[in-house]
């Protein structure tokens, strides 16, 4: 798949280790930046950072309650990299659908089986 | 025939764990996946020619599958048998010829399941980004079912 030069992509976005970190926490639950401060252990400056990065991609969203800003996960975003994994996961099942005939074979043979 | 799915999953950053469920003992199962003429039938996946299958089958024994796209494009895969126990346990190093700086470690457990028996396949790497190559070559291997899907998957999902 062509990928963009920058963090455009949520390809990019999440292969910063950091920012899986944030989306693993997020993952659990809606939550203020001070919290992912707190969990991540970095400046908040960093963390806004790569919730930046992470809002730019649709992966997470915002909303004001009061004086807080709290961030959420948006996992309909990950749907690229699923389908990433799917098309790894139908090379493999081609071949075991392949497989599954030779299998078929070897049994109608009476062949292989015996013990 | 009704087939079962290949279920893939990413256990950690360097790994990926492939299972499939077959209609057939583990013995014959072992000996799809160990014999040269039989991996020859299955291992092309429907995407290319299978042009040379080598099996040594023995602690330190060398394999290796060469195959070419219908594009041109050739490519090998290769290694070293670590560990045998037949109808049961295969531990090989694997490496993609065009990457040849990341060998993998591959396990492939047969394991009765009912009347069928249950592959277990895990790929370990090195690093993530070796791991996220391997998931890449599908991505490339399946690029126009891969991009259907998602436009599929992009129509059913607001």
């Amino acid at each position: 798949m062509a990928r963009a030069a920058t963090t455009t992509d949520v390809f990019n976005a999440v292969a910063e280790p950091r920012r899986r970190q944030i989306v693993d926490l997020l993952a659990t639950g809606e939550r203020p930046v001070n919290e992912l401060v707190e969990q991540l252990q970095l400046a908040q400056p960093q963390v806004s950072k790569h919730l930046r990065v992470l809002r730019e991609v649709g992966l997470v969203t915002a909303r004001d309650a009061g004086r807080q800003r709290l961030y959420r996960l948006h996992p309909p975003a990950l749907r690229p990299i699923h389908a990433w994994v799917a098309g790894y996961a139908r090379l493999w099942s081609e071949r075991f659908d392949r497989l599954d005939e030779v299998l078929a074979e070897l049994t109608e043979q009476g062949d292989g089986d015996d013990h | 025939m009704t087939t079962s799915t290949a279920t893939v999953t990413l256990p950690a950053d360097t790994q990926i764990l492939i299972t499939r469920r077959f209609a057939a003992s583990r013995h014959q199962v072992y000996r799809a996946w160990t014999e040269p003429e039989l991996i020859r039938r299955w291992w092309h996946a429907n995407r290319a020619e299978v042009t040379e299958v080598q099996v040594d089958l023995r602690v330190g024994g060398r394999w290796r599958y060469a195959a070419r796209t219908p594009d041109g494009f050739e490519f090998a895969f290769y290694g070293e048998y670590r560990e045998i126990v037949p109808d049961a346990k295969l531990v090989t190093t694997e490496i993609y010829q065009h990457a040849p700086d990341d060998p993998a470690l591959t396990t492939a457990t047969f394991a009765a399941h009912g009347d069928g028996t249950m592959l277990t396949l895990l790929f370990e790497h090195a690093s993530q980004a070796a791991r996220d190559a391997q998931l890449q070559s599908g991505m490339e291997d399946g690029l126009q079912d891969a991009l259907s899907l998602l436009e599929e998957l992009a129509g059913s999902l607001s």
